[in-house]
């Protein structure tokens, strides 16, 4: 049961219950779709920027609950940010994931996003953790290539 | 527990069973293995692995082909396999079995040579929508490249194909109806002797995908009529990587072959060639000898115990996890209520918990069920979800690993933070 515990934390399941991030968003900039479709995860992202600043984020969609609290962490994480923060935060979020950054200094500013970083030993659920951080990194790369379809 | 579970229990010796089969003893994260994912596939009894080991150790060769020792002995053991499968599911001849890789591959191969070669612009393509992608895709594939329409009968809101739907679907236009006899997501046993009999009287080519039912009940291919009537090794205590393809003679001579290659010819010449006779028509080089001995050991095991009594106990397990789970209100089971409409199967969600929290929680507790969309997703659409979680159980299993498995469910929602104290 302790692998259980560690993976379904409390800040886990709070994250995946709390809906405040899961919403639309009135004439979004961008809107990038993301999903595995092994699973069912899928869940689309939708972003409106002040210039190079994220100025608000938020998700729908349906998934597992590592899949949902993960999105849920991230954008608590990125709004407000600059694009280039976000992809610092994604780097250092899928590092961890990978276990290619361990180091825990360097993993603080992920924040409650830390939670999910013994996911890292269950390689069947890597793939929900990771969902929504991959499609920000989709979303940005169509804002810095604007010719890209939406 | 109740007199009426002993005596279920005694239908079969399911302690001696156990015994025959080694993996069931191991620990999963301290825990007994309960193995409820026998729908994916089954796990093998020593006879079987013993067969393969003396087959390598003792028969191998390639057959038909050469004049020595180890010729004669593999091909004795790769037709032996072949008559034991004839044998099996009641067909009239072995020329009538051909080996393939899987259910998958045996539906490929009709799709691509009778479906390519004998379903024309307008003609109709009826299945099932509960049917697994492998029964889907190559429908697809005809109906796109020949200009024909694929149509499907759907389920009711207890998991059946009922006589008005099969009647509606199935019209003079249809030249092929493929159907699970099972379904492997909402364990429905189809009416596939009167499906099939309609589809006749219609001029229709009939198909039963027998990949959940020939495991666990007595198939009779003749009394069936079917045309053709494909299954797995792997999902009845046989290796992966062998199946099999039955279909009548008359269809199978028509039929060009699927592959070309070798032991499938007669005369090569450089620019033609003649085919082989059936079933080596179908069966373009070295084929998985060892997993037809596999199958054939297999077989010869599941005849020492019976069918009629694994569908039996089956039947009395399914009934007794239907009636356990059922008492969970915050559980939603798809398919048919009743066991006796049904195999040993079955879908369900936990109320606010994705599948794949159940499945990860459920294998804490040792317990091995599949989650996802079980390769059925217009199923999936069907019933209005998007994932569920399956439970499948095969003769091996007992009336205490359901026990387990329910004990294990009532913690699902507690691990997600619902009714948490």
């Amino acid at each position: 049961m302790d692998d259980l515990s560690m993976i379904y934390s409390q800040i886990i399941t709070e994250h995946n219950q709390d809906t405040t991030n899961k919403r639309g968003i009135k004439d979004p900039d961008l809107k990038e779709r993301g999903h595995n479709p092994s699973c069912g995860d899928d869940i689309t992202l939708s972003l409106k920027f002040k210039g190079d600043v994220i100025d608000d984020i938020a998700y729908e969609g349906s998934g597992c609950a590592i899949s949902q609290a993960s999105t849920s962490m991230m954008i608590d994480l990125v709004k407000g940010k600059t694009v280039e923060e976000a992809l610092d935060y994604i780097k250092t979020f899928i590092g961890m994931i990978k276990k290619e950054i361990t180091d825990e200094k360097e993993l603080e500013k992920l924040e409650d996003a830390i939670a999910l970083k013994n996911i890292s030993m269950m390689p069947a659920r890597v793939k929900c953790a990771v969902l929504a951080w991959h499609t920000l990194d989709e979303a940005i790369k169509k804002k810095k290539k604007p010719n890209s379809s939406k | 527990m109740s007199n009426g579970n002993v005596m279920q229990r005694d239908i079969l010796d399911v302690n001696k069973i156990r015994k025959d089969f080694p993996i069931l003893s191991i620990k999963v994260k301290g825990k007994d293995l309960v193995y409820f994912d026998n729908g994916a596939t089954t796990q093998k009894p020593i006879s079987v692995i013993k067969a393969v080991e003396h087959y390598n150790e003792n028969l191998n060769g390639n057959p038909h082909r050469g004049a020595h020792y180890l010729g004669v002995t593999s091909t004795e053991a790769y037709e032996g396999a072949r008559e034991k499968v004839r044998a099996f599911i009641g067909a009239k001849k072995s020329s009538e079995i051909i080996f393939t890789r899987n259910t998958t591959e045996s539906l490929n191969l009709i799709a691509y040579s009778y479906g390519l070669n004998f379903v024309n612009k307008g003609d109709e393509i009826v299945i099932a929508i509960s049917e697994h992608h492998s029964n889907i895709l190559p429908w697809q594939m005809v109906a796109r490249v020949k200009g024909a329409v694929l149509k499907y009968m759907y389920t009711n809101e207890d998991g059946k194909i009922t006589e008005e739907e099969y009647k509606n679907k199935i019209t003079d236009k249809t030249k092929i109806v493929s159907i699970a006899q099972v379904s492997n997501v909402l364990g429905t046993k189809y009416p596939v002797k009167d499906i099939v009999k309609y589809a006749h009287e219609k001029g229709a080519v009939a198909i039963v995908d027998g990949a959940q039912s020939t495991p666990h009940m007595k198939v009779d291919v003749s009394d069936l009529d079917a045309d053709f009537f494909v299954f797995s090794g792997h999902k009845m205590l046989a290796s992966m990587g062998i199946g099999v393809l039955y279909g009548k003679e008359e269809l199978l001579n028509k039929m060009p072959p699927f592959l070309g290659g070798g032991d499938m010819i007669e005369y090569v010449t450089e620019q033609s060639a003649t085919f082989a006779e059936l079933p080596f028509k179908f069966e373009a080089g070295t084929q998985n000898v060892e997993g037809a001995v596999s199958l054939g050991a297999a077989i010869d095991y599941l005849n020492s115990i019976g069918l009629d009594k694994i569908e039996a106990y089956e039947q009395k397990l399914t009934e007794y996890a239907l009636k356990k789970i059922s008492e969970l209100d915050y559980v939603t089971v798809y398919g048919p209520k009743n066991a006796k409409d049904k195999g040993g199967i079955i879908s369900f969600n936990v109320k606010d918990v994705h599948p794949h929290d159940v499945a990860t929680i459920l294998n804490s507790y040792g317990v091995a069920v599949r989650s996802g969309h079980h390769c059925a997703q217009p199923l999936m659409k069907h019933l209005g979800i998007q994932a569920s979680s399956r439970a499948s159980f095969y003769f091996y299993n007992t009336f205490e690993e359901i026990d387990k498995f329910i004990e294990a469910l009532k913690n699902v929602r507690k691990w997600l933070g619902y009714g948490r104290s």
